[in-house]
């Protein structure tokens, strides 16, 4: 058995250590906001927070994160994380959705360290999240509109 | 052209009613019939589940909760067609959006059927959605909101002439009574459906082109609530996944799994006819007893040869003539001859993958009934259940279709062997049906396992007269057919695969003489439709060619266009809108061009044009103006946004996608290697809808063509670069 804190509860997970923490989140846990999309951690569909900060959940073990915090799509609260929510949906972004838990994660994150990001900010926070069906405009332009709330 | 030849088909497939319990609303607008359109399938039955709480319709039901359930007959990859019906729905219902729930419907042809097909086929594609759905949704909206009134009439002792039905409240003005739809599902129910069904006159309409609408998915979207496929979860389910052969028309000769077999948490290592699956209990276990697994593959009929190969031969293919004919106007071959001046070029379009962020899945469920349960990406719900039932031998009656939502598709879901379908049916049978199976590929088994964009070349020559007019085009078309030996074989005519040749054998320029041809080769490689099928290549090699011709004269991009589109208003209104939202005329910033293309596909028109600099080498995409004419507007908002997202698809695929293969083994097997556009490329867009009473068409498709010969016109202008080889990854380099 092995202790993962997962949106605040502690879940005790009957897994190996070399387990993805994506395929504990989806398998053992039974959360599924989070995206399988390369397990190679090249689209960033399965980002997630561990104490705060994004990390691609298929390239993460549950050993590396033992005693740390991890949030997900399903968990993530505050300010930060409900305007960006909130300002997704008023700005239509998503069309499958598929990796826009993951858009959303990456977004949060960039916004909570970055509060007024520039468009080079976004890209090097948002490279790394690929959308097929290439949303990226209205990412962009939802990402500055949080921005632009929550300074208000 | 796609859309003709299968309303032909349709057309001649024989009609035979099929009954279904209960009441059926809207039935008045379909035609019943069998979908033996492409080639006659056994018995397809009607075997949705049965309907409950207050069930008015086929396609709406309305619960006591006032909760109403819209049942979708086309599929939702991501391109909003559940959004679209809800629209339809709802203007004429009177609903309101709180209420709305979308389902994924299948199993009677009769009331599924794709009426742009001529009613005879469920399936989704050619930007078909809204065409199927416009008449049909709206008069399902409208007897449901006569037959609420009604019920409401009889309830209350009014005319039923006096009830409003709006934005969920059911209301008699004279009397003050209201209600909301539930107090009168199970009565409305009992309404019979009206003989003349009244739709709404456009001045009245209060959903249809609003442009405040956001899509009702939106919410669960953004809070990672919305299930796919890879979200079902059944009691007791293993996971299964894929162990498939390197190279495509290989086969399991032996293999070894006594290693796996010996992981705890594995279930079952068993052969099908793709392959091995490894059953487990989650994932992760499946996916590291995956790796102790040995395959001996028989090689003895697979493809062999490398994409440069493949590619080599359709080049000494092209020089030659062609093997069939698509399009003969005048004498090409004389004015050719005769002309002062002949301008000829090749271009070369690679394998491409559709990538879709989902990776293909399916689950299959045996139930103690013998009712087999598949849910997944069901883009063709009924050809699917045949391959099923044909998998497991099991009656299609028996086996009940659950559509799900996709995390993208892009042609990808609409497979005529049913790939993951059988698969996750061939295992379920392999493993006794003794739990649940979800198959799950990997990234690698979804990029190596075939159904690609086909890799094409076309040669194309052009001759002007003496005094420099265009009076000459010749346009041979190379490559796989992606209809051959499938059951949309009937789509080739006179040895031409209509999707080989769309876009070049429609092309609308007014000259005098034109040829088009195509010469169809063999592979083992597998391919399939990719977001806007023949047009993916056939608007690229037209539009850039066409601007060989442009520079050649010395002519402007726009109005020379426009002076060879003078029979095609369409293409010329958005070509002028376009024009006029860029400031076409007015100075650019040092060093950014325009580029310009225009061009219709599945009967929508799309005019776009790019703002690109070539700075260090590199080629930047800077602002996309676009125009595009999709008949009536029925959501602008997600017209935007397909167009703003087949741009970046488009822009991806030309500047940096290819699937290459070397000695039959796909080089490219996750995000590293094959490149969809990333945030860092996407150019600002902007979208103008030219205002139309003309009937929809879609827009899930059409807004990809343009991008990559506008953008490839302007690194024309920009750095006298002519990119004949895509992706420009390499062709821009290289020329």
């Amino acid at each position: 058995m092995i202790t993962l804190n997962l949106n605040g509860t502690e879940h005790q997970l009957d897994a190996d250590g070399d387990t993805p923490l994506l395929w504990a989140i989806r398998d053992h846990a039974g959360l599924t906001g989070t995206k399988f999309g390369c397990g190679m951690a090249m689209c960033g569909a399965c980002t997630v927070h561990v104490d705060g900060v994004p990390v691609r959940s298929c390239q993460t073990y549950l050993e590396d994160v033992a005693g740390a915090k991890v949030t997900t799509i399903e968990g993530i609260d505050g300010k930060v994380a409900e305007t960006v929510q909130t300002v997704w949906a008023d700005l239509d972004v998503p069309q499958c959705g598929y990796c826009q838990s993951g858009q959303i994660m990456s977004a949060a994150a960039l916004l909570a360290e970055t509060p007024k990001p520039t468009d080079e900010d976004i890209d090097a926070a948002m490279s790394g999240n690929l959308c097929r069906c290439a949303t990226y405009q209205r990412i962009r332009a939802a990402i500055h509109e949080a921005a632009d709330r929550l300074e208000a | 052209m796609l859309v003709q030849k299968l309303n032909a088909m349709a057309a001649r497939a024989k009609t035979d009613p099929v009954s279904r319990r209960g009441f059926l609303l809207g039935a008045a607008a379909t035609s019943a019939g069998v979908a033996i359109g492409f080639r006659p399938l056994a018995g397809l039955a009607a075997t949705e589940p049965a309907k409950t709480g207050g069930d008015l319709a086929a396609y709406i039901a309305i619960s006591e909760d006032d909760t109403v359930t819209i049942y979708s007959s086309q599929f939702d990859m991501g391109q909003g067609s559940y959004h679209g019906i809800a629209t339809l729905v709802l203007e004429e219902l009177g609903a309101d959006w709180r209420q709305v729930r979308v389902e994924g419907a299948s199993g009677n042809l009769a009331h599924y059927g794709n009426m742009a097909w001529g009613g005879g086929f469920q399936g989704s594609g050619g930007s078909t959605s809204m065409t199927s759905s416009w008449d049909r949704y709206r008069k399902a909206g409208a007897a449901g909101r006569m037959m609420l009134a009604e019920a409401a009439a009889r309830e209350w002792g009014v005319p039923a002439s006096e009830i409003a039905v709006e934005k969920g409240v059911v209301a008699h003005a004279g009397s003050g009574k209201s209600s909301g739809f539930g107090a009168f599902a199970k009565a409305a129910a009992g309404v019979s459906i009206p003989d003349d069904i009244k739709l709404k006159d456009r001045s009245e309409w209060t959903e249809i082109g609003n442009e405040g609408t956001k899509r009702y998915d939106r919410v669960g979207k953004t809070r990672g609530a919305q299930d796919f496929t890879i979200d079902v979860k059944l009691p007791g389910m293993l996971t299964a996944v894929m162990i498939h052969p390197p190279k495509f028309g290989a086969k399991v000769a032996s293999f070894d799994a006594a290693d796996a077999k010996a992981v705890k948490g594995v279930s079952d290592v068993v052969a099908i006819h793709r392959g091995v699956a490894v059953v487990a209990k989650d994932m992760w276990t499946a996916l590291k007893a995956r790796d102790l697994v040995t395959v001996e593959w028989d090689e003895s009929e697979a493809e062999t040869r490398g994409s440069a190969e493949i590619m080599a031969a359709y080049n000494d293919l092209a020089v030659k003539a062609p093997m069939a004919v698509a399009r003969k106007d005048g004498d090409p071959e004389g004015a050719m001859a005769s002309a002062a001046k002949v301008i000829e070029a090749s271009y070369e379009f690679p394998y491409l993958a559709h990538a879709a962020m989902e990776p293909l899945n399916a689950v299959a469920a045996m139930n103690a009934d013998g009712v087999l349960e598949i849910w997944g990406g069901h883009q063709m719900p009924d050809y699917y259940q045949q391959m099923a039932s044909k998998t497991a031998d099991i009656p299609p009656e028996n086996i009940r279709m659950h559509v799900m939502k996709t995390g993208g598709g892009f042609g990808r879901r609409a497979t005529p062997d049913a790939d993951v379908i059988t698969e996750v049916t061939a295992i379920g049978k392999a493993i006794g049906w003794k739990a649940p199976v979800k198959l799950q590929w990997t990234r690698e088994n979804d990029m190596r396992g075939g159904r690609y964009r086909p890799a094409y070349v076309h040669r194309m020559r052009a001759g002007l007269d003496a005094d420099g007019k265009l009076v000459a085009w010749d346009n041979h078309i190379v490559g796989q057919s992606i209809v051959a030996n499938t059951l949309f074989s009937g789509l080739i005519k006179d040895g031409v695969d209509a999707t080989s040749v769309e876009g070049s054998s429609t092309l609308p320029y007014a000259i005098p003489n034109l040829g088009v041809g195509l010469t169809t080769t063999e592979s083992k490689v597998p391919v399939l439709w990719w977001r806007s099928v023949g047009s993916t290549h056939t608007a690229y090699a037209t539009e850039v060619f066409l601007d060989e011709v442009i520079a050649e004269i010395g002519a402007d991009q726009v109005q020379f266009r426009l002076d060879l589109l003078k029979d095609h208003p369409r293409h010329a209104g958005v070509l002028k809108l376009a024009a006029e939202e860029a400031g076409w005329g007015t100075p650019l910033p040092d060093g950014h061009h325009w580029g310009v293309a225009v061009h219709e596909s599945f009967h929508s028109y799309v005019a776009e044009i790019a703002e690109v600099s070539v700075e260090d080498g590199e080629v930047i995409v800077h602002r996309v103006v676009a125009a595009v004419d999709v008949g009536t507007p029925i959501n602008p908002d997600v017209i935007r946004a397909q167009v703003e997202g087949g741009i970046g698809f488009g822009l991806g695929s030309v500047l940096q996608e290819e699937l290459t293969l070397t000695d039959g083994e796909v080089d490219q097997g996750n995000y590293d290697g094959y490149l969809p556009l990333r945030i860092d490329r996407m150019p600002k867009v902007e979208v103008h809808i030219v205002p139309s009473t003309e009937p929809p068409t879609g827009i899930g498709e059409p807004g990809v063509p343009p991008i990559g010969p506008a953008v490839a016109n302007a690194v024309f202008r920009a750095s006298g670069k002519r990119v004949r080889t895509l992706p420009f990854e390499k062709g821009f380099k290289s020329a």
